[in-house]
């Protein structure tokens, strides 16, 4: 019995390690391995879509700032908002990003990927940029990651520039502009959110 | 109207109405919001399922329509270089046009990719902005979609400084060369069905998940046309990304 925990230990030990995602600290190495990865997931036909969903999360949740992104997304307005109305914020927002994540990524189609450079702006932050080779579906794409490098052995992305348009950004702007129409009432928001979580 | 009294007037109007206004700033929301959907149904109804068939051309056919309108774009592309100063820039675009037309048959085929020349687009709008002008407030046109104050203006005078409006819209022979509006409103048509084609997937995505189809749209409109003026791939938020260090 006492032998067949401790296996049942080792398992459980050996399954978490293996699903941690973690990679790489070198901000250009990272990206690499992330990606290969996560395509890797993406193009393996034995995989239900809803199990390369979950692998999908599982990566994201282990190496996107989620958290960052969130407040960045929220603008000036989590200035205002209470502490409890900032932690619903946030966990709808996780939901949503991930939702959204998986959304756009289980259609993959085979992409060859490279990371080109790597730019260290400052202490805390790396520019690692990359391209999606150019494809009989698609022109070749040039991608830049922001990557947080506050704590160098866990490196975390921030933000993606598709072609130099930032995804934050555009998140950012179209949060504001729902809080705009709707005097800024976070409450519109949070419905819209929970909308898309639903659906 | 002579040209330069037009190139006068337009400069004086967007400096006017461009001076205290950022380009974030709407004109007129809720009819942008309007237009937006009567474009968004125009999209679903003929140009998408044109785009899907053009999609299902063979791959050579569609390059080459690509190729050819981009080409045709570059006879904007020179003299805007040239209004800003971008000289070897211009020389390239110039080149670029010299070689497609001729080695690459009528612009079809894309040999100066090869070479090494860049080409890429500039417009008035863009001319305007790498002068300093804002953009103006922000509103979306009846099917030519999203724009600014510059930018729309930019885009009247880019039919004076597009050699390939004057032989086309205005008639006009150059080189011996003339055409007419079917012509103008063909290439215009074909570029859009080609842009509509490439960009099939990314914006069936973003419509699936995006909270406010319209908001993003600007958004990425007004980001593209920064980066278009700014010629950068990046821009420098550093600022307000820094806050959430822990």
């Amino acid at each position: 019995m006492r032998r067949l925990i401790k296996s049942l230990v080792c398992l459980i030990f050996i399954l978490i390690n293996s699903n941690s995602f973690s990679y790489n600290s070198d901000p250009k190495i990272f990206i690499e391995e992330l990606v290969g990865d996560a395509i890797k997931t993406l193009s393996d036909k034995s995989i239900s879509k809803d199990d390369k969903a979950k692998k999908i999360e599982a990566i994201a949740l282990a190496n996107i700032d989620i958290n960052a992104i969130s407040m960045y997304t929220l603008g000036g307005v989590r200035k205002t908002l209470e502490q409890d109305t900032l932690q619903e914020y946030k966990e709808l927002f996780k939901k949503y990003f991930l939702k959204s994540l998986t959304s756009r990524l289980t259609d993959y189609s085979d992409n060859k990927f490279e990371v080109i450079s790597a730019d260290q702006k400052s202490e805390t932050t790396t520019i690692v940029v990359s391209r999606i080779v150019e494809s009989s579906s698609q022109p070749e794409l040039k991608i830049e990651w922001r990557i947080y490098t506050k704590d160098p052995a866990k490196p975390l992305i921030r933000d993606l520039k598709v072609e130099g348009l930032s995804i934050a950004r555009t998140q950012k702007e179209e949060f504001a502009s729902i809080l705009n129409s709707n005097n800024n009432d976070i409450n519109v928001l949070f419905s819209k959110l929970k909308e898309f979580i639903n659906k | 109207m002579s040209i330069k009294k037009y190139i006068i007037i337009t400069l004086a109007s967007v400096f006017i109405l461009s001076t205290n206004l950022k380009a974030e700033t709407e004109c007129f929301e809720k009819v942008s919001r309007g237009i937006f959907k009567f474009n968004q149904s125009f999209d679903k109804v003929i140009l998408r399922p044109i785009a899907a068939g053009y999609k299902k051309l063979p791959k050579s056919i569609q390059n080459g329509t690509g190729n050819f309108t981009s080409n045709i774009a570059t006879l904007l592309t020179v003299p805007n270089h040239i209004l800003q100063g971008q000289w070897s820039l211009a020389g390239q675009s110039s080149a670029s046009f010299l070689i497609n037309s001729s080695v690459g048959v009528l612009g079809f085929a894309n040999p100066a990719k090869k070479l090494g020349l860049k080409n890429q687009q500039e417009d008035v709008g863009q001319t305007l902005g790498a002068y300093g002008f804002n953009g103006g407030c922000y509103f979306v046109m009846p099917i030519l979609g999203p724009t600014t104050i510059r930018d729309s203006l930019g885009m009247i005078a880019d039919t004076f400084v597009d050699p390939f409006s004057h032989i086309t819209l205005r008639e006009h022979e150059i080189f011996s060369v003339s055409g007419s509006n079917i012509d103008y409103f063909s290439v215009q048509g074909a570029t859009a069905i080609d842009f509509r084609a490439d960009n099939m997937s990314n914006l069936d995505n973003l419509e699936k998940n995006t909270l406010d189809m319209y908001s993003a749209i600007k958004s990425l409109y007004l980001q593209s046309r920064e980066k278009k003026i700014g010629n950068t791939f990046s821009s420098e938020d550093d600022d307000e990304w820094s806050q959430f260090n822990k």
